[in-house]
């Protein structure tokens, strides 16, 4: 079974509802098991309201969410619902509950009524797949950003969710705090099958998704593997996005006659890419152009 | 400065005050409380003030903390001693106005400020012995009861864990709006109190808007993360009382009735 899945999903928040507004227009999406799934979009286009449907914050204007086969309109189903696709938001001081750091990893468990001792290692456990171990008792106010969100992260693992869902969790934080909350989500998902959605602003971290889905204005704009997508760089021109640097460069080197691959993401792919078609070019070309080519 | 606040602190530690069960702590300070205002002359409140120098020796919290907790309310201390001072009847030393300065009145302001200052030291040294999480897991549990007679304990005890999360996060907060107000010329420190408090309301103003969107993001993420009232809930930690606990507890019983006897024989 899918671990999320939309039919003609939409949805308008009730207090704007006289202007008709659509939010989410007739979204249809499926999400697989053990999957990286990027959304990428614009401010505005509807993506943190989407988030909030794959559990259950927010329920359907119209058409329907499934959460490994339970509808998320089904209020019984609630529970079963939230605790299969734990979230994470944008700022990590918003979501700590708790003014000591296991015992906000404890929360959700203890919400669910986990038994006392098996509360105890889930923590543990959460804590040390977040590399957290030696923070049980800290005060959270005292870590950095990187590691407040990693407590998040954590105090949803604890949860045991199949799917994580991670609302531009990264935007606040500083590069290495990116990177150390990525490299966790991206274990998380190897060693443990958790399905990731990864909402994020950042073209890089979009990259070593599985799957990219652009949203545009309440709607599936784009939806494919991330090398695909990123090739397609007037479209996403189009919305105001932008392909990642690479990509950018490599267009540009199209236009102006290289014949390069698009398909290049990464900066060495990228420099091989060039230096492969140059050689190419080298050869081909008569005797004449290559003192042209030495003039630069 | 918004850093010098200490209400509400905590400092860490494993002594026989930290490892006290918080229901037993908050029990002693109410007992404490009750003592104190059962005591009337020099033996009593000397009674009350050696047992909380002893507990203050085990707790190993420095004396120089409690009395810096003092601060901000050494206002309240002069207040009540001067209201103390001239409002008590009895032999006139001097007296001006409408102001009679009396003997008993001395003598009562004296032990009013030794009792306000025993009850804020044994409370605050509750509060530097317990984890704020530890002393409303108290309340709650020692409220328990009250949930029969449908009072939202659980509801209570809640809410004040999450104030208590978030008061250094909010100073945090102020701090970072006071210094940028300051970049633009505010000014907190000079003038008189009306134009102090002016001041502060570029300050109050934004902390409140993002507090309340504090509070919104706060409320989805407890929703996510499968919150819903205390019903069914389970805990990481659970209270369970220990020997000691029965022993700290009488010890402070006997103190208090020791107390309460000297008071009424006015010792
Ligand atoms: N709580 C809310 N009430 C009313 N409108 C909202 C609310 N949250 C978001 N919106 C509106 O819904 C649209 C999509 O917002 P959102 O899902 O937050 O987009 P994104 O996360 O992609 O930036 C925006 O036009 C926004 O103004
Ligand atoms: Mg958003």
């Amino acid at each position: 079974m899918e671990m999320l899945k939309t039919e003609r999903l939409s949805f308008a928040y009730p207090e704007r509802e006289g202007e008709g507004q659509l939010v989410l227009k007739e979204i249809g999406l499926t999400v697989e098991r053990g999957s990286i799934v990027a959304i990428l979009g614009h401010n505005g286009s509807g993506k943190s309201t989407l988030a909030k449907q794959f559990n259950a914050v927010l329920l359907p204007s119209g058409g329907k969410v499934w959460v490994d086969g339970f509808d998320t309109a089904d209020e019984a189903a609630q529970l079963e619902v939230r605790r299969r696709v734990g979230m994470v938001f944008q700022n990590p001081d918003n979501q700590i509950v708790a003014n000591v750091v296991e015992e906000d990893v404890a929360f959700a468990p203890e919400n669910l009524g986990v038994p006392t001792e098996e509360i105890r290692t889930r923590v543990d456990d959460a804590l040390a797949a977040v590399g957290m171990a030696n923070f049980a008792r800290y005060a959270p106010h005292l870590l950095s950003g990187g590691q407040k969100q990693r407590i998040a992260i954590a105090g949803v693992i604890a949860m045991e969710p199949e799917c994580i869902v991670l609302d531009e969790a990264t935007a606040m934080l500083d590069p290495q705090g990116r990177r150390d909350v990525l490299e966790t989500v991206r274990r998380l998902n190897r060693e443990r099958g958790v399905t990731i959605v990864m909402i994020t602003h950042h073209m890089d971290e979009a990259e070593c998704a599985d799957r990219l889905i652009v949203m545009n204005q309440g709607e599936v704009y784009l939806d494919g593997a991330p090398r695909e997508i990123f090739q397609r760089v007037d479209e996403l021109r189009a919305i105001g996005l932008s392909a990642p640097e690479t990509v950018k460069l490599l267009d540009s080197l199209r236009k102006e006659g290289l014949d390069v691959p698009l398909s290049a993401i990464s900066v060495e792919e990228c420099a091989g890419a060039i230096c492969a078609a140059l050689k190419a070019e080298e050869k081909n070309a008569p005797k004449g152009n290559e003192t042209e080519w030495n003039q630069f | 400065m918004l850093k010098d606040i200490t209400l509400g602190q905590y400092f860490p530690g494993n002594t026989l005050a930290h490892r006290l069960d918080p229901r037993t702590k908050l029990m002693m300070v109410v007992l404490y409380i009750v003592a104190l205002f059962c005591a009337k002359g020099f033996l009593s409140y000397g009674l009350m003030a050696l047992f909380l120098l002893l507990c203050v020796r085990i707790s190993k919290v420095g004396f120089r903390a409690l009395v810096r907790g003092m601060k901000p309310l050494i206002l309240i201390l002069i207040f009540t001693a001067v209201l103390n001072m001239f409002y008590t009847p009895g032999r006139a030393i001097a007296s001006f106005w409408v102001f009679t300065l009396t003997v008993e009145g001395v003598w009562a302001a004296v032990f009013m400020v030794i009792r306000i200052a025993l009850l804020i030291m044994g409370t605050f040294l509750m509060t530097y012995t317990t984890s704020p999480i530890a002393l409303t897991d108290a309340i709650e549990n020692l409220l328990g009861p009250l949930k029969r007679l449908r009072v939202p304990v659980h509801e209570l005890a809640m809410m004040m864990s999450i104030a208590l999360r978030f008061i250094p996060t909010l100073i945090e907060e102020a701090d970072k709006i006071m210094s940028a107000q300051k970049a633009r010329g505010a000014d907190f420190e000079t003038g008189n109190l009306l134009r102090r408090a002016k001041a502060m309301a570029p300050v109050l103003v934004p902390l409140f808007i993002s507090a309340f969107r504090r509070a919104d993001e706060l409320a989805t993420a407890m929703e996510c993360r499968c919150y819903h009232g205390g019903e069914g809930r389970t805990k990481l930690h659970v209270l369970r009382y220990q020997k000691r606990d029965l022993f700290c507890l009488v010890t402070m019983a006997l103190v208090m009735i020791g107390a309460v006897i000297l008071g009424s024989l006015g010792y």
